[in-house]
């Protein structure tokens, strides 16, 4: 009679402290969120089409051919994504696949040790290191050491306009800064923006920037902002990319409301495609987007893309490109042995393998594979691959992102900074001072 | 005051003169207290201490964890970007209050009525209350969307202002969004508050020959007091705390115009990897809340334990 008892006792003690029992395992569990039990690893990735099915058909691929090794993915959306890693890796809670940019953040993580140094490995895979553009490696690097494998394609920044608009103003794509002073009259005359732009996302903002001070000054006053140079954001290639920026937006050259719209929805290329606005600067990724996207705009050939045009007087080599020279994923330091090495094992099999490739170039990106020429100009999209192709070989120098080249407290502040500067709230002295005072940070 | 309801000061008082039968079973009774405490010390108290000893330390959230000293301290405090938030979220605290509590208040009397037709309105007073804010925000971004909101689809020219990109209209937009999200809580409290008068005041009102206007300033308003001063608390005290609406809407822009400080604590720590400068923020913000609170109380009134319906 008394054993019922005790045990029913004993039982609702025990339902008392389970959750205090959860809140301590879990408290203490090493692995990531997602990482299953097996010798499978984890990974984070972008939302958003046509990448993420790309990678899911990749991941489902590699998890058939290796069925106690899987690879389990989670999307986020950009902007959120980009908060959500950093504090998860300081949480010591991150995935065990690190997906990222490189530069100045990748530089964070492996300065904190944070992520594997992935250097000897690759020397003993040179097969693997030898499949990818070599310029795609500079991201990946940090004092020396090789933290991150290129991933996904090449995306330089690129002048896209509407070709059925410039029919109608009987006007020619911008080959200078003039040309693109008297095509915003053009335009307001016309009753439609000149261009279009995401502005509450900022970094959007930020890719003007980034060419003007370019073709301005040189690829050398960027090289030295991101040494850390005493007084590099004073040059005075950065107050005229500042007063340029800010007489064109006194004119009318980004459509009405650009500051409230964000990029994450994609809208700004929605003003592109349905002829609101005229031409939009943006990465060659929107390609793919508005294919997928903009009703045919595409396909029908009504989409035109040039270089950015140069500035009179400018030092910059017109040929100089910015953007992404790849994507990058790292491996975390805190993963276990097994997922680091289904991870290795994914590098080497899972990513970048010839359906993914192929799957890259019908969706207008250009893969950071050496040797695809001939694949190129196979494909209905053959001179927009061909053009970012060329412009990414050719380029002498091809300057990655400032957001992800600089460390994320300097980037914050430059985001914050351009947004106020294309506000016209502070002048370009006092953008350049406030940068100033961001160098080394 | 009846003895079933019991506060604490009451038990202390018949705590100290009872008997020590009565003094063992309080002391029994405190042990009553202990889950609430621990949760309490758990995660109230020993975050907030995390934070303090945050803000002398120098962290960018991932590596190891080093100390600052007072630099922190001193490079916040020498930060115009903190007096900007300081200004706004006392600008949107006041004004959420001067915009809300009219408008609950009257929307509080007005349904607290019993005709059908008013519960029929008050269902769709209250419809704000039932949406979480990021929806309400990413609703208010499509429908204000210059180029493809509502101005355009409704040919209404006039509205296809840039609400959110010029920064004194997002400011404005900001305060309307949260009152019409807030409001209808508001008006459900003092609803309860209406709902709780005497019906013999207005009653004995009317025999004298007072008017409705007479009643609502001679009756309902000095009768409302407490639940002005609750709904008050809550309005102040919780605009503090505003992010998740301003994020979405607005993610602190144009410029720095809606970056209020509890934004700024979130960008400063998580977009910007600067742990000890946001936790400065943090603190600031707990010292504020707590100033305004207390603040809330004393306007309130020493008699504040006593009952409104005295004298009757």
């Amino acid at each position: 009679m008394k054993q019922p008892q005790s045990s029913r006792r004993s039982f609702l003690a025990l339902a008392a402290l389970a959750p205090f029992a959860a809140m301590v395992t879990s408290a203490c569990g090493t692995s990531g969120p997602g990482a299953s039990s097996g010798g499978g690893a984890s990974m984070w990735y972008l939302s958003g089409e046509p990448n993420q099915t790309t990678m899911q058909k990749a991941v489902d691929a590699f998890g058939s051919a290796n069925p106690d090794n899987k690879v389990t993915v989670t999307y986020f959306q950009n902007d959120a994504y980009k908060t959500k890693i950093k504090t998860a890796i300081g949480a010591g809670q991150a995935p065990t696949i690190i997906y990222g940019w490189g530069g100045g953040t990748l530089k964070t993580y492996a300065e904190a040790k944070q992520v594997e140094d992935l250097t000897s490995w690759l020397a003993e895979n040179p097969d693997l290191k030898d499949k990818f553009f070599p310029a795609s490696f500079g991201a990946a690097t940090v004092n020396g050491k090789v933290y991150a494998l290129p991933n996904q394609y090449v995306a330089p920044i690129v002048l896209f306009y509407n070709k059925e608009l410039f029919e109608k103003a009987g006007a020619q794509p911008p080959k200078t800064w003039d040309d693109i002073m008297s095509l915003v009259k053009t335009f307001n005359n016309m009753g439609v923006a000149p261009f279009s732009l995401g502005g509450q996302s900022r970094w959007t903002s930020m890719m003007w920037l980034e060419y003007l001070l370019d073709r301005i000054g040189g690829a050398e006053v960027f090289t030295a902002i991101f040494e850390g140079k005493p007084d590099a954001w004073k040059d005075p290639a950065v107050i005229e990319t500042g007063t340029k920026i800010q007489e064109l937006v006194s004119a009318d050259g980004f459509i009405k409301g650009f500051s409230s719209i964000a990029a994450d929805s994609n809208a700004d290329q929605a003003l592109l495609f349905t002829g609101k606005a005229a031409m939009m600067l943006h990465g060659s990724w929107t390609y793919g987007a508005m294919k997928k996207g903009g009703q045919n705009f595409v396909q029908d050939g009504k989409l035109g893309f040039v270089q950015f045009p140069v500035v009179a007087g400018g030092k910059g080599d017109p040929k100089n490109g910015v953007g992404n020279p790849a994507q990058y994923m790292s491996i975390s330091s805190k993963a276990s042995e097994k997922e680091k090495e289904t991870a290795k094992k994914f590098f080497k099999d899972g990513i970048l393998t010839d359906t993914v490739i192929d799957t890259y170039i019908n969706s207008g990106s250009v893969p950071i594979v050496n040797g695809i020429e001939d694949k190129l100009n196979t494909s209905p999209d053959k001179d927009f691959l061909n053009f970012v192709y060329d412009l990414a070989k050719n380029a002498p120098n091809f300057q990655q992102s400032w957001d992800q080249a600089l460390s994320p407290t300097a980037a914050e502040a430059l985001l914050n900074n351009i947004d106020q500067l294309f506000l016209k709230s502070i002048t370009p002295q006092q953008f350049a001072e406030n940068m100033n005072a961001t160098l080394g940070k | 005051m009846s003895n079933a309801v019991s506060t604490a000061p009451n038990t202390k008082a018949a705590a100290r003169t009872a008997t020590v039968k009565g003094g063992q079973r309080d002391k029994a009774l405190a042990w009553l207290t202990a889950p609430a405490l621990f949760f309490f010390v758990v995660f109230a108290v020993v975050p907030l201490a995390g934070v303090l000893i945050l803000s002398f330390a120098s962290w960018d959230g991932i590596g190891a964890i080093g100390s600052a000293g007072l630099g922190n301290w001193f490079s916040v405090l020498a930060d115009p970007g903190l007096y900007n938030a300081l200004g706004l979220t006392f600008l949107i605290m006041l004004a959420s209050w001067l915009v809300q509590t009219p408008i609950s208040l009257l929307l509080g009397v007005f349904t607290a009525g019993s005709q059908r037709y008013r519960a029929a309105l008050a269902v769709l007073y209250f419809l704000p209350l039932l949406l979480s804010s990021a929806a309400v925000a990413i609703a208010f971004k499509a429908l204000l969307d210059p180029n493809f909101g509502l101005a355009t689809g409704l040919g209404l020219p006039f509205l296809a202002q840039d609400w959110l990109g010029v920064p004194h209209l997002a400011v404005g937009l900001v305060i309307f969004v949260i009152a019409w999200q807030f409001v209808p809580f508001h008006t459900l409290i003092y609803q309860g508050g209406v709902r709780q008068i005497p019906k013999s005041l207005y009653e004995a009102a009317e025999i004298d020959g007072a008017g409705t206007i007479k009643q609502f300033f001679h009756i309902t308003l000095p009768q409302l007091k407490y639940t002005i001063i609750t709904s008050s608390t809550l309005m102040v005290v919780g605009s503090l705390t505003y992010f998740d609406l301003i994020f979405v809407l607005t993610g602190g822009g144009p410029g720095n115009s809606t970056r209020i400080l509890a934004l700024d604590m979130y960008l400063r720590g998580f977009r910007a990897n600067l742990m000890g400068p946001a936790s400065v923020i943090a603190v600031i913000l707990v010292l504020i809340g707590l100033a305004l609170a207390l603040f809330l109380q004393r306007l309130g009134g020493k008699d504040k334990q006593g009952s409104q319906l005295e004298g009757m």
